[in-house]
């Protein structure tokens, strides 16, 4: 059973520090020296909308799969929602995101993904993401930049580092986001991106989002030395950041932007959270303290942010309201679309046509509407 | 590096116009030739893996194209299949057409999950395309022991979304892999390394593509021999033991695609067929062919469906040991002249 907190307080890695703090003995310039980007209030509105449309989806799809109408199986990343919002937050339009996991739902509404199709997609009703011949988590939008997960992990991660690659040798101004948990760092093909990473300073962000358990495995039975403490044997800063801030963790990964866009290469942030459900909804975790689940339920992402932005004069009743009006919306239409044709399950396994390159994904940030309008740079 | 594709330009590959000139090139240089005119053609192509760049690949199939395109188009790597591939497959996503050396075709195994799992999977789940191109050392016959012969062109085509193929010819290895590098897919060109520099024949210079099907390379009425890559030289000189006439031979070039209607086509005139594999037996690229013959073709059928193969065990290193499990022109010839005599 895991009791220890698997990110426990200290002074000196205490949860809530100033974001982009990073490591020991990084390799370059930290990230302190990129001044921080500037969050309107409208940010942090969509900040917060983002992360309780997460939540509020993620709420309906376990109930959608306890009720059998989600075929196979369900995932959510219930508090950790402030680390896919918060660093896909940090993306310019052209930038791309390889890929996406399993507690990453946020990145996607970042991205501006369509929810009824998102859910169509998880039905397994015939859908423009994957045509119901993918299921649960494995799914994006290519026409917004995002390219879909595999269940080997981190395989994406390796993907997105020749992505960045290709970015590198045509000189273009964008990067590549990737994500993965703590479970994923232990395979050689981590070592083996971290390496290609390092060495050829390719302008990718690497999310490593450290939620204390692989499954039912702790940290303490997969690894001696933390991802981020990694990072600089490979030649890149690590940066730890707390996990359960979406602020703190769009600052860092703005900050690892800035950092490949500037040609210093890769930089790995590692957010510490905790898996607050079991691995999926099949998975009752009684493997884990109840106790220690509910010293992180003190720190709940969403809560703690919305009061912070109800004293800010945000109406964070109105947030929920869309949200949920949304989301109903989206669930009736989804709910009324056919199934998939099954003549079909065989066409389209191989390209018959020149490809058709990655879209343009939604970047809300305001920030990038700032740079646009000076002519900067950013995208 | 920019993405403008040159194919339209005037004169870039020096055979605009008139049918194109050959040249005698060996296996090997027929397969640095495709990379050069491809490179040339195209500024998305670029070739990586290790030791291709200033050292030319531990074949030397490389050679040259470090002076001509630089570091960026001709990579060296570290030696980690796993990235090689999977970052072939990002750079795909994002535009390019990577060309992966894999130094050995054995050595494939620890980049297996980006192939079949990443690669193959893509375009049918997402519509991505993933225009790829696995370089594959392969085959034995030269005491290269358990971990430098294999044929493990069957692994691929179990598995959904990669083309496989396996050309015999000086020519057919300039216009397959011109082929495979312009498809819109990941596919697995296996080149054989016992072919390299003992084969010769004439190539067409400047821009030469071949499509992904068979070739019948001698024709005959009475027994149909299906091989590929290395096995088809031995197939042709076990057929040139027989009368003119009686033994076809048939090169696959393609196992995936496999050119079905070619096999049937073939083995309903002649009525028996023997199929040859330098790769182990069990689940070879010869068994899917054997149950497409018995499915399709069994009433035109004059006799059993026979294969020769290696054995299932590992390519032994000892050359007394690598012929014992190695398919042989005597073996061919042994094997056709009992299905002739049926």
């Amino acid at each position: 059973m895991l009791v220890e907190d698997p990110h426990p307080p200290t002074p000196d890695r205490a949860p809530g520090a100033p974001p982009g703090r990073p490591s020991d003995d990084v390799a370059g310039p930290p990230a302190e020296d990129v001044s921080p980007p500037v969050l309107t209030l409208a940010d942090r509105e969509a900040l917060l909308e983002l992360m309780v449309g997460m939540r509020t989806f993620e709420e309906r799809g376990v109930a959608l799969y306890k009720q059998g109408r989600t075929p196979g199986s369900f995932y959510d990343g219930h508090g950790q929602e402030a680390i896919p919002v918060g660093a896909t937050f940090a993306m310019g339009p052209d930038d791309v995101l390889c890929s996406p996991l399993i507690r990453d739902m946020g990145a996607h509404l970042v991205r501006g993904t369509d929810l009824t199709e998102i859910i169509r997609h998880h039905l397994g009703r015939d859908n423009a993401l994957s045509r119901g011949r993918e299921g649960n988590v494995h799914f994006g939008d290519p026409r917004r930049g995002v390219v879909p997960m595999v269940s080997m992990l981190p395989d994406m991660f390796v993907v997105a580092v020749g992505m960045a690659m290709a970015f590198r040798l045509r000189g273009e101004r964008r990067v590549a986001l990737t994500f993965f948990g703590d479970g994923a760092t232990s395979p050689g093909a981590w070592h083996e991106a971290m390496n290609f990473a390092g060495l050829r300073r390719e302008p990718v962000v690497i999310v490593c989002e450290n939620n204390g358990l692989a499954y039912s495995t702790p940290s303490s039975a997969q690894f001696v030395v933390s991802p981020a403490d990694r990072a600089p044997a490979y030649g890149m800063p690590g940066v730890v950041v707390d996990g359960n801030d979406v602020e703190a963790v769009f600052a860092a990964v703005h900050a690892a932007r800035e950092r490949a866009l500037a040609g210093d290469g890769p930089t790995l942030v590692e957010a510490r959270t905790m898996r607050m459900h079991g691995h999926g909804s099949h998975d009752d975790a009684r493997y884990v303290d109840p106790a220690l689940l509910e010293v992180w339920r003190q720190r709940d992402p969403i809560a703690t942010y919305e009061a912070t932005l109800r004293e800010a004069g945000i109406d964070v009743d109105a947030v929920r309201t869309r949200v949920l009006e949304r989301l109903d919306l989206a669930v009736e239409a989804a709910l009324a679309s056919p199934l998939p044709d099954p003549a079909r399950a065989t066409d389209g396994l191989f390209a018959t046509e020149e490809p058709v390159p990655l879209g343009r994904g939604d970047a809300p940030w305001s920030g990038f509407a700032a740079e646009a309008s000076i002519g900067g740079s950013g995208r | 590096m920019n993405t403008v594709d040159r194919a339209s330009a005037p004169g870039a590959d020096g055979s605009v116009g008139d049918a194109p000139a050959t040249r005698t090139m060996t296996y090997l240089q027929a397969i640095t030739d495709a990379l050069r005119v491809e490179m040339r053609r195209d500024e998305r192509v670029f070739v990586l893996g290790e030791d291709v760049g200033a050292f030319g690949g531990a074949f030397k199939a490389t050679e040259g194209l470090f002076d001509e395109f630089g570091a960026d188009r001709v990579q060296d790597t570290p030696i980690a299949e796993a990235a090689i591939i999977g970052t072939s497959v990002g750079a795909a996503l994002a535009g390019l057409r990577p060309v992966c050396e894999v130094q050995f075709a054995d050595f494939v195994a620890t980049g297996f999950d980006q192939l079949v799992n990443v690669a193959g999977k893509m375009h049918w789940r997402t519509g991505l395309a993933v225009p790829m191109v696995l370089r594959l050392p392969s085959g034995g016959g030269f005491a290269g022991g358990p971990f430098h012969s294999q044929n493990p062109e069957a692994w691929f085509m179990h598995a959904p979304g990669l083309k496989v193929v396996a050309p015999s010819s000086p020519a057919d290895a300039k216009g397959m892999l011109a082929a495979a590098i312009r498809d819109h897919n990941p596919v697995c060109f296996l080149e054989h390394k016992h072919l390299y520099r003992r084969i010769k024949g004439e190539v067409p210079l400047g821009e030469h593509v071949e499509p992904f099907v068979a070739r019948t390379v001698r024709s005959g009425e009475e027994l149909t021999i299906v091989a590929y890559g290395a096995m088809l030289h031995l197939a042709v000189e076990a057929a040139g033991r027989f009368e003119d006439g009686r033994v076809e031979v048939l090169d696959l070039r393609s196992l995936v695609p496999l050119d079905e209607e070619a096999i049937l086509a073939s083995v309903r005139r002649t009525g028996k067929v023997l199929i040859v594999d330098e790769a182990n037996e069990t689940c070879a690229a010869g068994a899917q062919v054997a149950a497409l013959v018995a499915d399709r073709a069994f009433s035109d059928l004059d006799g059993p469906v026979r294969r020769l193969a290696a054995p299932d065990v590992p390519i032994p290193f000892s050359p007394g040991l690598e012929a014992a499990v190695l398919p042989t022109a005597d073996r061919i010839t042994e094997a056709a002249r009992e299905l002739l005599a049926y």
